[in-house]
Formats: C-alpha cells, structure tokens, sequence
C-alpha cells in the first residue's frame, strides 16, 4: 500500500512520451482465432463470402480486437499481446497493478489482410486516493492505429492503476 | 427481426448473452488474442495460487460486451465506441450473463447514434464488469 506516493517532476515530464511504431497484423486466422475464442458463432467472422454479402472488404475484425502485435522472440513479451516498447519507461517503484479499464473508438472498419501500425503514448499521469490500496498512480495510455492506407482506423485507451 | 433506427428507443434491452465459460474456451481465448497469462488457464501458477483459483481474462468479457452489441446491431451498423471497467473477477464453469440497454438515440451528423449502457453480471446477480457503447446504425 502506497501512503506517501507522490507524482515528481521527472515523471510528469513523461506525459507525452511516444513509443516507437509497431507492426499489428490482422489475418483470416487470426479473426477465426480471436471469434473462436470469445465463442462467435457468426459466419461473418469465419468464412469470407458471408463478410463481403455483409459489405466488409474481408472478414472483420471482431470488436475489441485490433490484430496481434509482430512476434519477435528475445523483444516481445513472452506471455502478454504487448508490443516491444509499448511500456513507458516510468520509475514509481509501485508493485500492485490493476487494470483501470479500456475504451477502443473506430473510425473504419479493420478487416483481415489490413497491417496497422501502432504508436502508444503516455496521455496522463495522476495519483487517486483509494481506501483500501492507499494513493494509486493513475496512468492512461492511448495507442493510435493507423492502416496500411495511412487512414487512422482505431485509438486504444487504457488506463493502469499502480499502487 | 431486424434492428431498425425507427424502432429502438431508450430502455430498450439488448437481448442478453450467456455464457458458461471453461478452462478449454479460455485456453482458445488465450490463444486468439495472445494473453497467455497463465493466471487464466494454469492453477498451479503463481498468480493463480495466489487468487486461489484461475479466473476467466478480463478481456474475455470485453470482448463479450462486444459481441453482445455486434450480434444485436446485426452488421447493419458499426461500433464506434466500446469501453469497459472491471469491477470484479469471474470464474470458469460460473455463468456469466452480458446484458445491454439503450440509453439513448440521436442523430447527429447525418448518422444515426444509439448509446448503450452494458453489463456483466456473474450468478449472484453481481456485476463484474461494466461498459458503454456508441453504434451507428444504418
């Protein structure tokens, strides 16, 4: 539990911090995958034909699912779908993490075969007291999603409660 | 029947979503979406032992509150907004019931915009996760 936790400058001059681009694909096997795994039963997601009589260009990525960030052993995360860099580099010797919640808004539709390309950065920083985990330091993280087109197609905020 | 802009108004409910989720569709999540957390399929993890027992991935009902929206919406629209807040954990081989409602409608730049509020409650009626959703319907 974190009493006496306070913001320093060194960590405010953080926000703003932008991390370098990342290669997201979404594939056919990977829409199946992801709609297999949340239990869709919808042939829109499996089969190409029923997705294009339904006026996507191929099959669409289901919500909340923004294809899988490159794979590189040694760089990525072996466990978690985090992009290499994707971690602002804050030192808050904080241990606990909560996930705080996310929001995912679309501006065009991201279909299989698209290859975006994603940038996070470090929006806010700000402490909130909590009865039972003492001060939290807020961090809300946004990546933005521009495709293989340059057309920004989705922005992916997040919010990491370290207490 | 088919969704229609003229017919949905606010308080209407969403029709709700079951779901019985066990350790082989967690494990089938887990590799869809890449979260191995082994907190979500592994009992003898260290995460796992610590809560007592694996529990079902937050993002699993995100992505749920997601398909309650998108099979009510029916493709005769788009999702332009969806978000979600944990409130608490949710277990394999409990049900978990996603539910929806209209909170409001309006028309605003020549689209057609519906806000929803959505839900996840677990068999004691607790809810464990909660969202909102901004469609466009066509």
């Amino acid at each position: 539990m974190a009493r006496n936790f306070q913001l320093t400058p060194e960590m405010l001059a953080l926000v703003g911090w932008k991390s370098q681009p990342w290669r997201f694909e979404v594939t056919t096997t990977g829409v199946r995958a992801f709609a297999r795994g949340v239990g869709y039963q919808d042939p829109v997601y499996y089969q190409a034909a029923e997705a294009v009589a339904k006026g996507y260009r191929d099959l669409p990525a289901p919500p909340t699912y923004l294809g899988l960030p490159m794979f590189v052993p040694g760089l990525s995360d072996d466990l978690l779908p985090i992009a290499p860099g994707f971690a602002a580099p804050l030192q808050h010797g904080l241990q606990g993490l909560l996930d705080g919640g996310t929001e995912i808004e679309y501006f065009h539709d991201i279909c299989a075969g698209d290859v975006l390309t994603g940038v996070r950065e470090l929006k806010s920083l700000e402490c909130k007291e909590s009865q039972a985990l003492g001060t939290m330091l807020v961090v809300t993280l946004e990546t933005v999603f521009t495709n293989q087109d340059g057309r920004v197609v989705a922005r992916d905020r997040v919010q990491a409660l370290y207490y | 029947m088919e969704l229609a802009w003229e017919n949905i108004k606010a308080g209407d409910e969403l029709p709700e979503l079951r779901k019985t989720p066990d350790l082989t569709q967690l494990v089938k999540y887990a590799a869809g979406s890449g979260d191995f957390n082994p907190l979500h399929y592994d009992p003898d993890s260290a995460p796992a032992k610590k809560i007592g027992r694996i529990i079902v991935h937050g993002r699993f009902k995100y992505a749920s509150m997601g398909q309650l929206v998108a099979q009510w919406l029916g493709h005769r629209g788009r999702i332009k907004k969806l978000s979600c807040q944990y409130r608490g954990m949710d277990f394999p081989g409990e049900e978990m019931v996603c539910r929806g409602v209209v909170a409001s409608t309006r028309q605003e730049d020549n689209q057609k915009l519906v806000e929803i509020d959505l839900w996840v409650q677990n068999s004691h009626g607790q809810k464990t996760s909660v969202g909102k959703a901004l469609v466009s319907v066509a």
